[in-house]
């Protein structure tokens, strides 16, 4: 009982700590820090939530959560005679656990399988450019650069982004794009896409995964002013932004502009740095989380 | 320009089937890349490929088949430009972007600040 208690308390301090995370304002003077006690509070919510249903449910077995699925899942009969109450919480955390594993899955698959369709699209019909090597180059006149993660990862611009920037600024922007081929962000931000499918009517779902949109790109901002002009990237960022792309479906807009503006601040005049103290904590924070979420499972209080 | 391997050939032979306003057939298609030295079961094989991946779309004339694309290369542009600029609506993490273009009173924001940056 106190297991499940602790779990269930776990879990409402990761929903309470990302909530809060949602508007802290720290976040962008350690974008980095930030993904990662992100990452472990997702990972600490979801093994909490269901651990939570889970060790309830499995109180007549008398061990910890994952002895018993085990010893339930080899056809061991509990100590004590299983009641209503348990049965219920052993569906409801086994199709809690289920879901989660599902929407991570059908998450990485749906975004391996975009990404093969537009790989096999770019073959056909983007084109190399001798001033920008390395770099597949689509003809068409609205501003985009990206990139297509994977093991062959490829960074694409248009011509109309071509266009749009100095030398300088697509140096920038390419810099930018290396950043996230070479940190993999698309790893970082997979789960909370899925979580945020998983759970459509979750605002902190919702605004975890537009956070995390923002701090992988400002880690990637990061990356690329060592190698390029801050100012170039900013006015890069501010020229796509006024681009006038094509006509959008939806209005997510608002979002967008804010971020381009927080990135740019940070660009042109860097916050202090978070004190070194307040770094650690926050690591410390972030290994607890994801060590003792784990270590709960295995053991009966 | 030499052939440089299968997915080299296959946009070449896109290319020219794009550039036709009528279907055509795998003789025709060799025809039109003579100057590549190309056997005509390579074209078959290639087109073949094609047609299966959906990019093609075949019908019966006589003994051979006409080729044409299932769709504009332009419209595949599209496909891709929607999904880079994140228009999809489904905000999958299947791309990674640079930044997103801004509408109306908000890209007037972005706008001033630019000229702000550029004059300082």
């Amino acid at each position: 009982m106190i297991t499940a208690a602790t779990l269930a308390a776990l879990a409402m301090a990761c929903g309470l700590g990302s909530w809060r995370l949602t508007t802290a304002r720290w976040t962008s003077r350690a974008p980095r820090i930030a993904i990662i006690l992100w990452q472990s509070l997702g990972v600490a919510w979801g093994l909490a939530t269901t651990g939570a249903m889970l060790a309830y449910a499995v109180q007549p077995y008398e061990l910890g959560v994952l002895q018993s699925l085990i010893a339930f899942a080899s056809g061991e009969p509990p100590r004590q005679s299983w009641d209503p109450l348990h049965v219920a919480a052993m569906i409801a955390g086994l199709a809690a656990l289920a879901v989660l594993v599902v929407v991570l899955i059908t998450a990485g698959v749906q975004a391996l399988r975009a990404r093969r369709r537009h790989r096999v699209l770019l073959a056909l019909i983007a084109r190399d450019d001798p001033g920008v090597p390395g770099v597949r180059v689509l003809d068409h006149p609205s501003a985009a650069a990206y990139c297509v993660p994977g093991l062959r990862s490829q960074v694409v611009v248009s011509e109309g982004a071509l266009k749009l920037l100095s030398h300088d600024e697509l140096t920038a922007v390419l810099a930018h794009e290396a950043a996230h081929v070479r940190e993999r962000h698309d790893l970082v931000l997979l789960p909370f896409a899925a979580l945020r499918r998983a759970l459509p009517w979750s605002k902190v779902a919702f605004d975890a995964q537009g956070q995390v949109e923002l701090l992988i790109e400002m880690a990637a901002d990061d990356r690329a002013r060592r190698y390029c002009s801050p100012r170039r990237l900013a006015t890069a960022l501010l020229r796509f932004g006024t681009a006038g792309a094509m006509p959008t479906p939806q209005g997510m807009l608002g979002v967008h502009a804010k971020n381009v503006m927080a990135r740019v601040d940070r660009l042109i005049k860097p916050g202090p740095s978070l004190p070194a103290t307040a770094r650690y904590g926050i690591i410390a924070l972030s290994v607890t989380l994801v060590t003792a979420t784990p270590f709960l499972w295995t053991i009966q209080l | 320009m030499r052939v440089k391997g299968l997915g080299e050939l296959e946009r070449s032979i896109m290319d020219i089937i794009w550039a036709e306003s009528s279907a055509l057939t795998a003789r025709e298609v060799g025809r039109l890349i003579a100057d590549r030295d190309l056997a005509p079961t390579t074209v078959m094989t290639v087109l073949d490929r094609l047609t299966r991946k959906g990019f093609l779309q075949r019908t019966r004339d006589g003994r051979a088949w006409r080729y044409e694309p299932a769709a504009s290369r332009d419209a595949y542009i599209a496909e891709l430009m929607l999904e880079a600029l994140d228009l999809t609506g489904d905000r999958s993490a299947a791309l990674t972007r640079f930044a997103q273009a801004v509408s109306g009173s908000e890209a007037e924001i972005l706008r001033r600040a630019l000229t702000e940056l550029e004059e300082e």
